[in-house]
């Protein structure tokens, strides 16, 4: 390194990548220096992955020029750019459930270090920066937050130059968030260059010195972003003002959803056990549940789904009936709509058109053209028809409605999936994670669309880890934490502190807040 | 360097292509095959697929041998579109042969075809079904693993059949033959041609086979079959009930293959013996398989593995080949087939550059301010 010239730690020169189908990258341009906060702002698939996998040695680009403190390199693996001094904290994170954080660790690392030998220095590492975790603990028993602090401290073993986090706050608490903060702040004044992506504009707002903006592969613009209004950034982010939704205050109506001292034991072994939990949804209303995901947001999903019914009929009430022994279907005719957190797979199948994914559900809906079955028979048209009115109303990005659901991109995908729901006429709609891995455009629309069914008279159930999300749309608000459900508070009288506080299972003192 | 990667989406020509360059493999390497055993290839080529397809009377014999395959196939495809793996259609087809062998051994005075060999056919079906129902039972119960459980039962059916040939049901007359009696002929199925010994369950197979196309295709319970069996988890979140599926499934397993087994001995067995299959629930696995589990598509690999059967036949007698040519031809079958269908996912690319001459950081060094 020289004194008298800045060299940059890293500096991208013209990257450029192309896949069969997408340019994820074309022609981009970065530059991080030592000890900088640089956040990769953009949208789902505007290429910020593609880009931060091309830094980790993972991918190479077709063309453009890699340089590191000056000197062009060509990284060939992650172990490679693991040697030159850069780290990565995925956002999902690749860790063995019935390893300790020790054995975790020293599996991951490129020396063979014995678990004993590290545990000492993962101890002082962690509590160095503020993460405290015990080197001996199974992973399995670790909340999503801790198993990051795993993975941060991975990295910081090795001593990185430049560290890159991949949507780091998505499985954090408010609090954790700042404590996350913190850490990298401390890091970035040691020297240390962070590379931060995200799509949350506060956030970057708040941490980062500069920022490099991404759509469509390309770079929109750099800005400090402290000097920038989110406005701003979000324009140059998606390209046009960012959309907004209303929540109009209205009266609500009778009880369609009563939830009455659920109590469920999980039979998954990592799982979390519901423990009495009730909550209304009212007609005309939406009540969202916040919380870190794995405090039994899985596991209460499932009862009301009837994925696993209850024992009770009774704890679960679908307006006038007893429901917690009856199956999805059963519930679904009654008037459960239901959106699940896991979109490929479970709330469609990929292989399968989106007709096909539409009858999926659709099938006991009498409402759509007389029904979509008819003596055992399919009725391609109607089907067909229906797929296509969901396709047009929801502005679902697709050839037709015989493309297969693995072809559209996930925030298409939660439209259709979202658009289905809706359409099939429900009274009640339970939704998981309307709005997780979309885009901002399609983000409002999704919202828009509870609102508005809302505003029809249908009780809706948001189950979101995104708080923003849920005080922007839900009349109500409730906190699950370890498988207990706080009493739901009116979100207009409540604070994001509050129920940041709520989310680490401090509510006993709720009750009275709930009867005020 | 040759490189295997994944396709963006899986390749449609591919899929129809796979079992053509499974067989072309299969041929190819039966020449060689030839060779290395000292035989003429291009003579054994014409005894093994030519010469049996060559007269009426070949033709007749591969659609007779077709026919159980067929059957079994169409039922097994089912049931594997939606994940549930009925390995035990030999077994079933066993228990076909017995309960519809014993319906004609009992009303063996009943002279009226019409009312018999309907009567047969179902009680076939009914005991095809019977025997599956013993898998379905316990893995909608105690959660068995159906392969397992059906493959053993394929054991038992076989040593039932035996006992009862070698005990209750002997023919007195048969010089302790372990043989039944030969069927009345009225309880025999009706050729369709005379001369040839195809019978009418042939017919019956290919109108299964369409009616098998219209359940897959057409019908909701189709459609449920078929997302069990692409992503179970979504089965669930619909609300389609497993137990139904698999119930369904393995009846309709269990009744084809039922039928195909009271078809073989009211056709050209006639009598209930040790061994009534060479096999046929087991091959039809493979015959699924290469049908794509289409219905159509099994209809064609039916013909193709009858062919195998009659081809190795022929090859035995003209050539002095050993029985296991055969299961030699069927293993290679499924092998390619296996190997070919690795190419819908993804696809061989030569790469230009190869990747292995790279050092390990190309760190070139620049001077340049």
């Amino acid at each position: 390194m020289t004194d008298r010239v800045t060299v940059p730690r890293l500096q991208l020169r013209g990257i450029t990548k192309r896949y069969p189908a997408v340019v994820a990258n074309d022609n981009v341009d970065l530059e991080v220096r030592a000890g900088e906060i640089h956040a990769v702002l953009g949208e789902n698939g505007a290429g910020k992955s593609t880009l931060m996998k091309i830094i980790y040695g993972v991918t190479r680009p077709d063309s453009g020029e890699v340089l590191w403190e000056g000197r062009p390199v060509q990284i060939a693996s992650p172990a490679e750019a693991r040697r030159l001094g850069v780290g990565m904290v995925f956002q999902h994170f690749a860790l063995f459930e019935t390893l300790t954080v020790a054995e975790n660790i020293s599996l991951a690392l490129d020396e063979r270090i014995k678990p004993e030998k590290l545990a000492p220095r993962i101890r002082e590492v962690s509590e160095n920066y503020g993460l405290p975790i015990d080197p001996d603990r199974l992973v399995h028993s670790m909340s999503v937050g801790e198993r990051q602090r795993v993975e941060i401290v991975r990295c910081l073993l090795q001593n990185p130059k430049l560290l890159i986090m991949d949507e780091p706050t998505s499985v954090l608490t408010p609090q954790a968030v700042l404590k996350l903060f913190e850490t990298l702040r401390r890091l970035a004044a040691e020297g240390c260059s962070i590379l931060y992506i995200s799509h949350k504009l506060d956030e970057i707002q708040a941490l980062c010195d500069s920022a490099t903006v991404l759509r469509g592969g390309r770079v929109t613009g750099t800005a400090r972003p402290k000097q920038e209004t989110a406005e701003s950034l979000a324009k140059m982010m998606i390209g046009s003002d960012l959309p907004e939704c209303r929540l109009q205050a209205r009266e609500p109506g009778e009880a369609l959803l009563r939830i009455d001292r659920l109590t469920l034991k999980t039979l998954d072994p990592f799982g979390v056990n519901l423990r009495a939990i009730s909550l209304t949804v009212r007609s005309g209303e939406i009540v969202g549940i916040a919380g870190v995901s794995g405090n039994g947001q899985k596991e209460l999903l499932a009862a009301l789904s009837g994925e696993m019914p209850s024992g009770k009929p009774e704890s679960i009430m679908l307006g006038e009936v007893a429901a917690g022994h009856l199956d999805p279907a059963q519930r679904r005719a009654i008037g459960l709509g239901f959106v699940p957190e896991e979109r490929l797979g479970r709330g469609a199948v990929p292989a399968l058109s989106l007709a096909e994914n539409a009858l999926l559900t659709g099938s006991h809906c009498k409402v759509v053209n007389g029904g979509m079955v008819q003596h055992g028979l399919i009725r391609q048209k109607v089907v067909r028809g229906f797929a296509r009115d969901v396709i047009t109303h929801f502005k679902v990005k697709s050839r037709n409605e015989q493309a297969a659901a693995s072809s559209l991109s996930g925030g298409n995908l939660q439209k259709f999936i979202v658009g289905r729901e809706t359409m099939l006429d429900p009274k009640i709609i339970i939704v998981a994670q309307p709005t997780w891995g979309v885009d901002v455009g399609a983000s409002m629309l999704i919202r828009q669309s509870l609102i508005d069914l809302r505003d029809r008279g249908v009780a809706v159930l948001v189950i979101s880890e995104e708080l923003d999300e849920l005080f922007m749309i839900c009349d109500r608000l409730a906190v699950i934490a370890e498988g207990r459900l706080s009493p739901p508070v009116p979100s207009a009288g409540t604070s994001i502190e509050k129920i940041g506080a709520w989310m680490g299972g401090q509510f006993a003192d709720a009750a009275e807040v709930a009867h005020a | 360097m040759l490189k295997l990667e994944p396709r963006p989406e899986p390749s449609r020509v591919m899929s129809y292509a796979s079992p053509l360059l499974a067989v072309v493999l299969t041929l190819v390497s039966g020449f060689l095959l030839f060779s290395l055993l000292g035989k003429d290839p291009v003579q054994a080529f014409m005894v093994f697929f030519i010469k049996p397809v060559a007269t009426l009377y070949g033709l007749g014999e591969l659609c007779l041998k077709a026919t159980p395959l067929m059957l079994c196939a169409l039922g097994l495809a089912l049931g594997f579109r939606a994940n549930v793996w009925n390995i035990g259609a030999e077994g079933q087809l066993t228990l076909g042969a017995i309960v519809g062998g014993g319906v004609a051994l009992w009303l063996h005075d009943v002279q009226g075809a019409w009312v018999l060999l309907p009567l047969m056919l179902v009680a076939g079906a009914l005991g095809g079904m019977a025997w599956a129902a013993i898998p379905a039972f316990l893995r909608t119960r105690f959660n068995t693993n159906e392969i397992l459980v059906s493959l053993m039962l394929v054991y038992v059916a076989k040593l039932l059949l035996s006992w009862l040939v070698h005990g209750p049901w002997r023919d007195p007359e048969g010089y302790n033959f372990p043989q039944s009696p030969m069927f009345h002929e009225a309880a025999l199925l009706p050729l369709l041609v005379e001369g040839v010994r195809t019978n009418i369950a042939f017919l019956i197979a290919l109108v299964l086979a369409a009616i098998s196309w219209v359940f897959a295709e057409k019908t909701f319970a189709g459609f449920r079959f078929k997302v069990a069996g692409l992503a179970p988890a979504a089965a669930s979140y619909a609300g389609f009930s497993e137990k139904r599926n698999v119930w369904l499934a393995l009846m309709i397993g269990g009744g084809a293959a039922g039928l195909a087994g009271i078809a073989e001995v009211a056709g050209p067995i006639g009598q209930l013996q040790p061994s009534i299959s060479p096999g046929y629930g087991f091959a039809a696995i493979i015959v699924a398989f290469v049908g794509r589990l289409h219905p159509f598509g099994v209809v064609l690999a039916s013909l193709l593995m009858s062919l195998l059967y009659i081809g190795g036949e022929t090859a035995q007698i003209q050539m002095a080949l050993p029985a296991a040519v055969t299961g030699v031809f069927q293993g290679m079958l499924l092998f390619y087939l296996l190997a070919a269908d690795l190419f819908i996912n993804f696809r061989l690319r030569w790469k230009k550059r190869p990747q292995s001459a790279a050092p390990v950081v190309s760190i070139v060094s620049k001077e340049a301010a």
